[in-house]
């Protein structure tokens, strides 16, 4: 589904991304980790069209889109959940997902409001609330079910957790499970280990720039040492 | 004091009020979702009365002129916004400022040649030119009137637009979040281009209801740019409410304070000093609200959710 094939990226002059290389296939959740600074950020840009790589090649359903704009990359089928979540803080929860809704590359998603009601009702709850107003596990939702609402192929999602509390965590999680579970096929950048080795299929570790380390989830439980040396744990 | 005269007064002001809000909208969104300063907003305020005098020269009509000038003035705008002002997004303020300060010379060039140095005259029909009673020993021209009318419907629509469609949605999260609306699929240069374009035919429905009670001349658009600049600032860059209240406020106070500050200031001054304060302080007084509103809030009466934060 998704082919990143030894991108360079650069902001300016100082490059982030070395001969960068991932995949992500129909149906499967692939994870993204490495420290703080590594490249993960600029990785989900480098895809978006939002920081266009340099070099190399990034192909979705076989269609090259390394030097497209992000509104046609989106348009494609790729649903980004940003980090910091960049909701709109001057429309409401229900604005924020009608504004830039779409039916999705196949012209017939599943997404629309009633769907995003059912998996969130909090949000339901909120709706009129501006995006200002609502708390940071609900603004995390939020940006998630509006990248629903977009009916991606493939879902982004940069640093899924950071900063919620442990029970909004939870919450998100089973949400991630539950898309799994439909067959939505998802890129998520996290540091909790736990959890993201019981949701993914296969994960990718990211050192200055470039994977230093690809696997199951089983092979990361057992690589103590992966684990000590490039996530610090 | 005179009442019928403060009723007529405030009805002037309304209509000026109305005006500038027509041209303060156009840019307060222009300045506010691309960031952009757009000087060159008044040329196209100037274009909209020329257009307007052509085209009823040529059809005879002025209604018939007006409805033909506005999509005269989006496509204007569209073409300038495409031509000139899409690379300056990405420049600096200073950039903006010069670039559409040459293209005010342009436009007044460009009118030079295509119209001549002498301005136009927009005959107004039968109908708008004349008087009505509002009430009874009170007459008041039909077309002021109609502008004020015309004003509130579009204030309306455009609230409308802003606070209800899709369109609305988008400029308002465009305002407070440009890329993250490009990464949800929105492509923020149409967008852009058709705000652009929307504000271009505000500005321009503005010149051609001016037209006929001012004059259509080269240079029309620099005067009110500057009561537009006052407003937007007063009313909060990018807001919508806020530059429809700061345009009211501004032309009641504005218009009423000319022709009633001299009574005013007769009860508290000697008659003679009066008489030479009073065409100065009135003159000032818009700048002084602006000072004075910028001292209490440096953003603006309204400044749009999200900015500054």
């Amino acid at each position: 589904m998704l082919e990143v094939n030894a991108i360079d990226s650069f902001y300016g002059q100082s490059q982030v991304l070395f001969n960068m290389s991932l995949a992500v296939k129909d149906g499967e959740v692939v994870t993204l980790m490495g420290r703080n600074g590594m490249g993960k950020t600029t990785t989900i840009r480098s895809i978006m069209g939002l920081t266009p790589a340099r070099h190399g090649s990034i192909r979705f359903r076989n269609k090259e889109i390394t030097s497209h704009s992000p509104y046609r990359i989106a348009r494609l089928g790729i649903g980004l959940v940003p980090e910091g979540r960049l909701i709109s803080p001057n429309l409401s929860v229900e604005e924020n997902l009608v504004a830039t809704a779409n039916a999705g590359p196949s012209g017939a998603g599943r997404w629309d409001l009633d769907a995003i009601w059912a998996m969130f009702p909090r949000l339901r709850e909120r709706k009129s609330s501006m995006g200002n107003q609502i708390s940071g596990g609900e603004q995390q939702m939020l940006a998630i079910a509006r990248a629903l609402m977009t009916n991606p192929e493939l879902l982004l999602l940069d640093e899924a957790t950071e900063g919620l509390a442990p029970l909004i965590r939870q919450e998100i999680w089973g949400c991630l499970r539950n898309l799994k579970e439909e067959g939505q096929s998802i890129l998520v950048i996290d540091k909790n280990i736990q959890a993201l080795t019981e949701i993914a299929d296969r994960h990718y570790i990211i050192e200055k720039g470039s994977v230093v380390w690809e696997g199951t989830s089983r092979m990361l439980l057992k690589d103590q040492m992966v684990k000590r040396q490039y996530l610090g744990v | 004091m005179n009442w019928l005269l403060l009723l007529e007064q405030i009805l002037n002001g309304f209509q000026l009020g109305l005006l500038l809000f027509l041209l303060a909208a156009g840019l307060t969104l222009v300045f506010g979702i691309m960031d952009m300063v757009n000087l060159a907003h008044g040329s196209l305020y100037m274009m909209g009365a020329y257009f307007c005098a052509t085209f009823t020269g040529w059809t005879g009509s002025f209604l018939i002129g007006a409805l033909l000038t506005l999509p005269a003035v989006f496509l204007l705008g569209v073409v300038v916004e495409v031509v000139a002002l899409r690379t300056l997004y990405a420049r600096d303020h200073l950039d903006q400022v010069m670039a559409t300060f040459g293209l005010i010379l342009f436009f007044n060039e460009a009118t030079r040649l295509i119209w001549g140095p002498i301005g136009l005259v927009i005959p107004l029909p039968e109908f708008l030119n004349q008087t009505v009673e509002i009430i009874p020993g009170a007459p008041y021209p039909a077309f002021r009137l109609a502008i004020i009318l015309v004003g509130f419907l579009i204030a309306g629509l455009l609230y409308v637009i802003v606070s209800r469609t899709k369109l609305g949605m988008l400029i308002r999260a465009g305002a407070s979040n440009r890329d993250m609306i490009g990464a949800l699929g929105i492509n923020i240069r149409l967008l852009f281009t058709l705000v652009f374009g929307l504000g271009a035919a505000l500005a321009g429905r503005a010149g051609l209801m001016a037209g006929p009670i001012l004059s259509v001349e080269i240079g029309m658009g620099e005067s009110i740019l500057i009561l537009t600049l006052v407003v937007i600032v007063i009313g909060g860059i990018g807001s919508i409410k806020g530059a429809f209240i700061a345009a009211i406020l501004i032309g009641l106070i504005d218009t009423v304070g000319r022709s009633f500050l001299p009574e005013i200031l007769d009860l508290v001054l000697p008659s003679q000093t009066a008489a030479t304060a009073a065409p100065a302080i009135s003159s000032m007084m818009i700048y002084l609200l602006m000072a004075l509103v910028l001292a209490i809030k440096p953003q603006g009466l309204f400044p749009p959710k999200g900015v500054g934060r």
